[in-house]
């Protein structure tokens, strides 16, 4: 067999594996058929399995024949040829793409594996597959993709199961509400993203990376863009990365991400989508070396966040956010690498951090029981030695910045004041005009409003065990 | 003009009101959804036939085979082009889902007579391009939703009061653009047009009359009134084909500031149905920002929004109209914790939701990208609005998600899973928004053929 074909079709597989375990288990829960626990488990190991198993055979086929880059062609989702106007979808496989492919199918497959155990009889277990589903789906796409919209599908595919993921234990009302929170940065992040993806694609007048950033194979490609369109669309990649990867000044969602379960904690935020953003710089590292400013933003913003990651995770209290901001820190620190131009080193870096940072969380809820054996054999306590140069630091400072690390830097709260609370005044305050407004149009007291509102609010469903009272029959009636 | 092979268009038109007057007479509820179900069934099916049937002609555009209307009034009213084709079966699906998606319980609420006249004035409206035909059909199409308001004895003020300021300044428009020849009078017919068209629309600042619509009608009739988007369809042939840039600029800027503060508005609402009520007027404002761009991709991009957007928010308010009906008002001021007792609804709301924002995968997704393209090509600022109103309106529709479905389990005492018939209108939507995103090019094609003639009669 011809040796482009064989790639071709070993491309498509490992794009199509993790897209038919979603495919499978979509379908039977949008169907109501259940599949059983067992059947999930050989979906998910035959699957992210087999992708794995092609992606490395990619791999062995492009290490024998000296190949830097196969590109794997589906064609175009939409062309109009008139203007044309084309959105491709193909993938490429070079020394980007194939170690980020096989680090996410390995930590699926190790994290799936994991999670058929630890959510055994969960009643949870199908939509936690159907999401993890999503978000290997969501890796693949966005570690292969050749063009910008195709690395935007994998991208969006990966914040939607990450922030479904977080309110997973969806009972209780604080994993929701963090889920709403990391949505609402992811949704920042993509709408930057977006915004890149356009102006690259209408500058450029395609989307394809090849085009973008010359011939060359990555990480010797050099873009064709002109330093200020770089740097607008470099600045709205970092804004996307930042709001991915946690860096300042979005990184307040980290820790709140954790309250998911500790096999989706380990593959998000240890592991995989905390390095998308970093994956981002480093596909688009071309357009970073454009521009010198946009060099010296990216080294800074990885520095601060790097900075503030360290001293935060120093006094956390729990060990996944502990994990979190360590997590942070070894991401900020790749950031950094990647505005140096150390991009072997950042790849190199990305790849150990994702598996000992997976490794530690899946550790994590047997940590202190790690603690208590290891304590035994050493026969007494581990000791912990505070860093040296806190003895050059008057105690004032070190309170100070003990309560700004216990506050997470207070981003937190500066968002919430300075964006949120404001947002929701203004615009909590257009509401009650416009009912007050349409009160006074139909002629119907405010006061009237507002009981036949309390009326409605105070109705019991119907069927429930709860009291219930008699719906009045002044209150709208619903169809 | 070429002719079709069959008078379809008056079938489609036909075919409901004849329904609506046999459903008129009987009495039974369970047969009265029956016969709805039917004709909508028969309509879809004539419209598809239509469109089928103008795509093999080649033509810009068609009529009626023994045009009847033509026969007796002397003039060809309706006719098919390549904007129209996909809106008249587009059209009788959202009706004809809606009556599969009533559930038992509201049979005896609902009026599936207004909703069958209502489909037929629809249709007639989105088969004419005449002026003077299609101001009456639009000033007539106001009244079922007035009788409704009036049945249910709550006020009809709000409604007629923006009814009668759109009914007015689209006679007045007619009117003058007609009565003189002065580019003068053409423009202030174009601003009464334009006028007319906001308040059908609901845009900022004269939408409150859709909020008000939505609290005092029922919800299947609501959904039908506003998600054909006939306001858009009133622009694009009576304002577009004739207006000057800078109306086309107003028109655009109106839409934006609509499209921004309606996506702001959902983030901060208590009840569903007015949450429901400003994702549609963001979303449904992008479609008249395609017209600024000038661009057929942008118009192309704008044209696939409107059908995406009439799907997916078909879907989306049918998903709450089913809950609605088993749990009361929908309030978003609480954690309802409903995923346990209806999974496939939560599955429902986030694939019809996220498809109006225009999620990958979706149909929505590749019209959003048409649109931003062009966007960002006419004005980086507009291009930002754009991107930053579906942004906020993606995070509105977790909120309401989460809102709904999460929360301590909602404990009933009957069984409130969805019913087949609910199961099988909403999927055939979410199987149309998630096929229509992995295989966009058919509609693509047909909705870049319509920009690029409405471009060229623009330009004559």
């Amino acid at each position: 067999m011809n040796t482009a074909v064989l790639v071709n079709f070993l491309g498509f597989s490992t794009v199509l594996a993790p897209l038919l375990f979603l495919l499978v288990i979509g379908c039977s829960m949008l169907l109501q058929y259940e599949l059983s626990e067992v059947a999930v488990g050989r979906w998910m190991k035959g699957t992210i399995g087999f992708g794995l198993l092609t992606s490395v055979s990619i791999l062995a086929i492009m290490l024998l024949a000296r190949s830097f880059r196969e590109v794997v062609d589906l064609g175009n989702l939409v062309t109009i040829e008139d203007v044309h106007f084309h959105f491709h979808l193909s993938f490429i496989f070079d020394r980007l793409s194939v170690p980020m492919v096989i680090l996410s199918l390995v930590l699926c497959f190790t994290i799936g594996s994991f999670g058929i155990s630890y959510l055994h009889r969960d009643n949870g277990f199908h939509r936690f597959f159907l999401f993890f589903s999503m978000f290997a789906v969501g890796m693949v796409f966005a570690s292969l993709a050749a063009t910008i919209e195709t690395l935007f599908l994998g991208w969006e595919f990966v914040g939607l199961s990450s922030a479904l993921l977080i309110a997973y234990f969806h009972e209780r009302v604080s994993p929701v509400a963090n889920g709403l929170r990391v949505w609402t940065v992811y949704r920042i992040a993509d709408a930057a993203f977006l915004a890149a993806a356009v102006l690259l694609h209408h500058e450029t007048g395609e989307g394809q990376f090849i085009g973008m950033m010359s011939s060359e194979p990555w990480p010797y490609g050099v873009s064709t863009l002109d330093s200020v369109v770089a740097f607008w669309a470099g600045l709205l990649l970092l804004i996307a990365a930042a709001g991915k990867s946690g860096l300042i000044p979005f990184s307040g969602w980290l820790p709140r991400a954790m309250e998911g379960p500790t096999p989706s904690s380990a593959v998000f935020y240890g592991a995989l989508s905390v390095h998308l953003g970093a994956f981002l710089l480093l596909r688009v590292s071309p357009i970073i070396d454009q521009s010198f400013p946009l060099r010296c933003l990216v080294i800074a913003i990885g520095l601060i966040t790097a900075i503030y990651a360290a001293f935060t995770a120093r006094v956390q209290t729990d060990v996944k956010s502990s994990l979190a901001f360590a997590s942070l820190t070894q991401v900020s620190l790749i950031v950094v690498e990647i505005g140096c131009g150390f991009l072997y080193l950042a790849l190199i870096h990305m790849i150990g951090h994702a598996c000992l940072r997976t490794l530690q969380l899946l550790r994590a809820p047997t940590l202190l029981r790690d603690y208590k054996t290891l304590e035994n054999a050493l026969g007494g306590s581990l000791s912990v030695r505070a860093p040296a140069w806190i003895k050059w630091t008057s105690p004032s400072i070190q309170r100070r910045l003990y309560r700004a690390a216990m506050e997470r830097g207070y981003l937190d709260a500066i968002l919430d004041e300075c964006f949120a609370k404001p947002f929701l005044r203004i615009f909590n305050a257009f509401d009650r005009l416009e009912r007050s407004w349409i009160c006074i149009l139909s002629g119907e007291p405010l006061k009237a409003t507002s009981k036949l509102n309390m009326e409605t609010n105070t109705k019991k469903p119907i069927g429930t065990t709860h009291d219930s009272a008699p719906i009045p029959s002044s209150t709208r009636e619903h169809s | 003009m070429n002719e079709l092979h069959l008078p379809w268009l008056e079938f489609a038109i036909l075919i409901p009101l004849l329904a609506a007057t046999y459903v008129w007479k009987i009495k039974s509820a369970e047969e009265k959804r029956f016969v709805s179900i039917v004709a909508s069934g028969i309509t879809l099916a004539v419209t598809l036939a239509a469109w089928i049937d103008f795509e093999s002609l080649i033509t810009y555009e068609a009529r009626d085979h023994w045009d009847a209307i033509k026969a007796i009034f002397g003039r060809e009213e309706f006719m098919i082009d390549q904007l129209n084709s996909p809106l008249l079966p587009l059209t009788s699906l959202l009706f004809l889902m809606t009556f599969l998606a009533t559930p038992r319980v509201k049979y005896g609420v609902y009026s599936f007579t207004d909703s069958l006249i209502l489909l037929s004035i629809t249709l007639a409206i989105f088969s004419t391009k005449d002026q003077w035909l299609l101001i009456g059909l639009l000033i007539v199409q106001t009244l079922p939703l007035s009788w409704e308001i009036h049945n249910r004895v709550r006020s009809t003020r709000v409604y007629w009061i923006h009814m009668s300021a759109f009914i007015v300044t689209l006679i007045a428009g007619g009117w003058i653009y007609q009565a003189t020849t002065s580019a003068w009078w053409h423009g202030v017919a174009i601003i009464m047009w334009m006028i007319a068209v906001f308040i059908r629309g609901g845009c900022f600042p004269v939408h409150c009359w859709i909020t008000d619509l939505f609290d005092k009608t029922t919800f299947g009739v609501s959904i039908l009134f506003i998600t054909p988007m006939i306001g858009a369809y009133a622009a694009m042939r009576l304002i577009v084909p004739v207006a000057p840039d800078w109306a086309m600029q107003s028109i655009a800027f109106i839409s934006l500031a609509t499209a921004l503060y309606a996506s702001c508005m959902t983030i901060v609402q208590k009840d569903a149905r007015r949450f429901f009520c400003f994702l549609f007027l963001s979303q449904s404002s992008l479609v008249f920002v395609g017209l600024e761009t000038a661009s057929s991709i942008g118009l192309a991009g704008a044209l696939c929004v409107w059908i995406s957007v009439s799907l997916a928010l078909t879907g989306l308010g049918l998903t709450l109209r089913c809950i609605e009906s088993r749990t009361g008002e929908v309030l978003l001021t609480k954690y309802s914790g409903l995923y346990a007792a209806m999974p496939n609804f939560a599955g429902f709301f986030l694939l019809t939701g996220l498809s109006c924002v225009g999620f990958p995968c979706t149909l929505g997704f590749i019209g959003s990208e048409l649109l931003v393209d062009s966007a960002i090509e006419f004005s980086p600022l507009v291009g930002f609005v754009v991107v930053a109103s579906t942004a906020l309106n993606g995070i509105g529709i977790m909120r309401a998600y989460f809102r709904i479905f999460t929360g301590v389990k909602y404990e009933s005492s009957i069984p409130i899973a969805s019913m087949r018939s609910e199961r099988i209108a909403i999927l055939t939507i979410t199987v149309i928004l998630v096929g229509g995103g992995l295989l966009p090019q058919i509609i693509v094609n047909s909705r870049y053929k319509a920009a690029v003639e409405i471009l060229q009669h623009r330009t004559k």
